[in-house]
């Protein structure tokens, strides 16, 4: 185990020095959203951090509940609104494991090209906030993340062009998607892809040829692989402590298995680690669209094309679990049907939520700056953290 | 007549330095949106021209809040003790031959024991808003401030040196045949220096760890609202151009250029010479992120002080061997 204690056994009594109670938060520009983080600071240096979560909770799980299979996917898409194609096709990805129903190849390569562009743009997103963090609005942050911010344009352009919809699609639905690709979207696609490579290697010419970025992120915030392990966390935080672990290769859903995804791993653990493994994912994702594109083969996109009412999609009675590898880690549903239209128990297992986890095991120990340099590189979207 | 002819002037060069400050924000403005492939402010007046009075007129329509728990006489003095020394440094700078307040002998020790008066009014700011943000910013203030101070005098001093003088004018005349910029060695580490000393000494990224937005929301200023914080923002980009005019006297040869005999096209030079400084340090703040509170101390301690003062102390062998450089 760590060596840095967690909540409940930090005993805040007088420690020789004076101590200072800041929040940070739930209103704070480095806060992501909304969470508060309670600090115990000694001059600068943080000792304690108490992590408050839950002013986004909107009740997700009982929505679900109340909504057909029909129409909760698009609501689905707002649990993790930075990453919606991923959200949308866990909850989809349930419906069709315990229901049984396939779903068509090309679909399964469509869920493929959109799950990966969403990582892009989810990457691009978490590049852009997280340098921020670092730099600050009114400095080389602000510059990073508006460039970042432009590459996420190109790929919210693609999605507009697939579903009308730039943030939260409902592009698919239970047995494939609802949408084809129109014509051209491909080669705009490629384009776009080709832009974006580019530009990756400039992010990396600014950033990684800077000491002051390098200071800032090497060594800070070392999630050591038995903690990383213990506390659960996924996606690039576990990567970046050396687990190769990727439910796209570890558990194939959606045809990854025909891609053979790679997986980036590094095994330092720190904050640099996790930026240089979403840095390798963001040309891995690449590559897997256009792939994917190359392979799209012919068919139906769904397996239950031309829904005529909300109610009509009903499936058996029973339960299961789906994951699929979100932009931040597994993110899970798990679905309980009673044979209805509706589901009978939905329960959401975000990625943010368990990486969120890990914060007050390695932020204890670290200056003020460095907290919102952790946060930023765990990446949490709060939607998913609250649901 | 000396009197009411300075007082004038004084408040000539205090107007011109408000309206430079006010439009310096626009240039900052578009030159960080050319940066990151923006715009800019667009909209007010032709070309977003009008943007610096619309911000003004903003923010002293404004409502003016003090919080309940502030030290009210502290909190309000603060702006005004912050701001008097960041106009005071243009005293002593010339902009032309003859053109400026006053030409002291001790021109450069004026504008730098001024200058680091500043640390007054943000740390009551700091101290009497009575806000943990605030608090932490006041400490890191004073910090920063004094660790910055000290090689930021001794890099100003290496022209100083060469030229045997603390007056601003004979230090530009000096310069008449070769900018201490582009002194060899001694006069191009002292001009880098000096830059890096200016940066933190403006509190800008990346060592703007006194307003950290993104870890103390806007520091010392966190609690300051309307005009209040339109003068702390006035004094910061006052202090900021102070600088970029030192820069250009002590090392760019000030108004010095062709056909600078003509007071106004001097003034001309000279301000170029000031925004040229001005939009390098700009140029650093918008691709940089902010470094840490100790790295920050460790760089000045430890590597920016030995350095100048190294340097300062070769200066004073070659000056010693070579006699002052003469223009």
């Amino acid at each position: 185990m760590a060596e840095t204690l967690a909540r409940s056994t930090v005993e805040l009594g007088y420690g020789g020095s004076e101590r200072l109670t800041m929040n940070m938060g739930p209103q704070h520009p480095s806060a992501h959203g909304v969470f508060r983080a309670i600090l115990t600071l000694e001059g600068e240096t943080v000792v304690a951090v108490d992590a408050v979560i839950g002013y986004l909770h909107r009740c997700h799980e009982k929505l679900a509940e109340t909504l057909t299979y029909v129409q909760y996917p698009t609501i689905a898409s707002k649990t993790d609104y930075v990453s919606a194609m991923t959200a949308e096709l866990a909850y989809v990805g349930a419906v069709e494991l315990v229901g049984k129903i396939d779903v068509p190849k090309r679909a399964q390569y469509l869920r493929v090209i959109c799950g990966e562009l969403q990582r892009i743009a989810s990457h691009c997103l978490w590049l852009g906030t997280w340098c921020m963090d670092m730099g600050g609005a009114l400095g080389g942050g602000a510059t990073i993340f508006l460039y970042a911010i432009r590459e996420r344009e190109l790929i919210l352009d693609l999605f507009e062009t697939l579903t009308g919809a730039r943030l939260l699609y409902g592009f698919h639905q239970v047995g494939g998607t609802r949408y084809d690709i129109p014509a051209g979207w491909a080669q705009q696609c490629r384009e776009t892809l080709a832009v974006i490579t580019q530009r990756l290697g400039e992010y990396e010419a600014m950033l990684e040829d800077n000491a002051f970025f390098l200071v800032r992120t090497q060594g800070v915030g070392v999630i050591s692989r038995e903690l990383a392990e213990d506390i659960g966390v996924a996606g690039p935080l576990l990567r970046g402590s050396g687990v190769a672990y990727d439910l796209r290769t570890a558990a194939p859903y959606s045809s990854y298995e025909d891609f053979g995804v790679r997986v980036p791993v590094e095994s330092a653990g720190d904050c640099y680690a996790r930026y240089r493994v979403r840095m390798a994912e963001f040309r891995e994702s690449i590559r897997l669209v256009h792939a994917a594109l190359d392979g799209l083969p012919e068919g139906p996109i769904s397996s239950r094309p031309g829904v005529k009412s909300v109610g009509q999609v009903r499936i058996a009675k029973g339960e299961g679990y789906s994951r699929i590898e979100g932009a931040r880690g597994e993110v899970g549903c798990y679905l309980v049907a009673d044979g209805g239209p509706k589901p009978y128990r939905l329960k959401w297992r975000g990625a943010s939520f368990s990486n969120l986890a890990v914060l007050p095991h390695i932020i204890p120990g670290h200056k003020i700056a460095d907290v919102v340099a952790i946060m930023g590189s765990v990446d949490p979207v709060f939607g998913e953290v609250d649901r | 007549m000396t009197i009411a002819y300075h007082a004038l002037v004084g408040f000539i060069v205090l107007n011109v330095v408000i309206g430079m400050v006010t439009y310096v924000t626009l240039l900052e403005r578009k030159f960080a949106a050319r940066m990151q492939s923006r715009i800019g402010p667009y909209y007010v007046g032709p070309r977003g021209l009008l943007q610096p009075i619309a911000d003004a007129l903003k923010l002293m329509l404004k409502e003016d809040i003090v919080p309940t728990s502030a030290d009210r006489w502290i909190y309000n003095l603060a702006p005004i003790v912050f701001l008097i020394p960041c106009i005071l440094i243009f005293a002593t700078l010339p902009f032309a031959p003859g053109l400026g307040v006053a030409d002291l002998n001790i021109g450069v020790l004026f504008f730098l024991a001024v200058s680091s008066l500043e640390i007054v009014g943000l740390f009551m700011g700091g101290w009497g808003s009575n806000n943990k943000y605030a608090l932490l910013s006041a400490m890191r203030a004073v910090n920063q401030i004094i660790s910055y101070d000290l090689p930021f005098v001794f890099a100003a001093f290496v022209p100083v040196l060469l030229a045997g003088s603390l007056q601003m004018s004979v230090i530009v005349e000096a310069q008449r045949g070769l900018w201490f910029a582009a002194y060899p060695i001694i006069g191009q580490l002292a001009f880098v220096m000096f830059l890096v000393a200016t940066l933190a000494a403006e509190n800008r990224v990346p060592f703007d760890i006194l307003e950290a937005e993104s870890e103390l929301v806007a520091g010392f200023r966190v609690e300051y609202s309307g005009m209040k914080f339109a003068l702390i923002q006035l004094g910061e980009y006052a202090h900021m151009i102070g600088t970029s005019f030192l820069g250009a006297l002590l090392f760019l040869g000030g108004w010095l250029g062709p056909g600078s005999d003509t007071p106004l096209v001097g003034a001309l030079w000279f301000l170029l010479k000031a925004m040229l400084v001005f939009l390098v340090v700009t140029w650093v703040r918008w691709s940089f992120v902010r470094i840490r509170v100790d790295h920050i101390l460790a760089l000045s301690w430890k590597l920016l002080l030995p350095a100048t003062l190294v340097l300062l102390l070769i200066t004073g062998f070659v000056v010693a061997v070579r006699g002052p450089h003469a223009g």
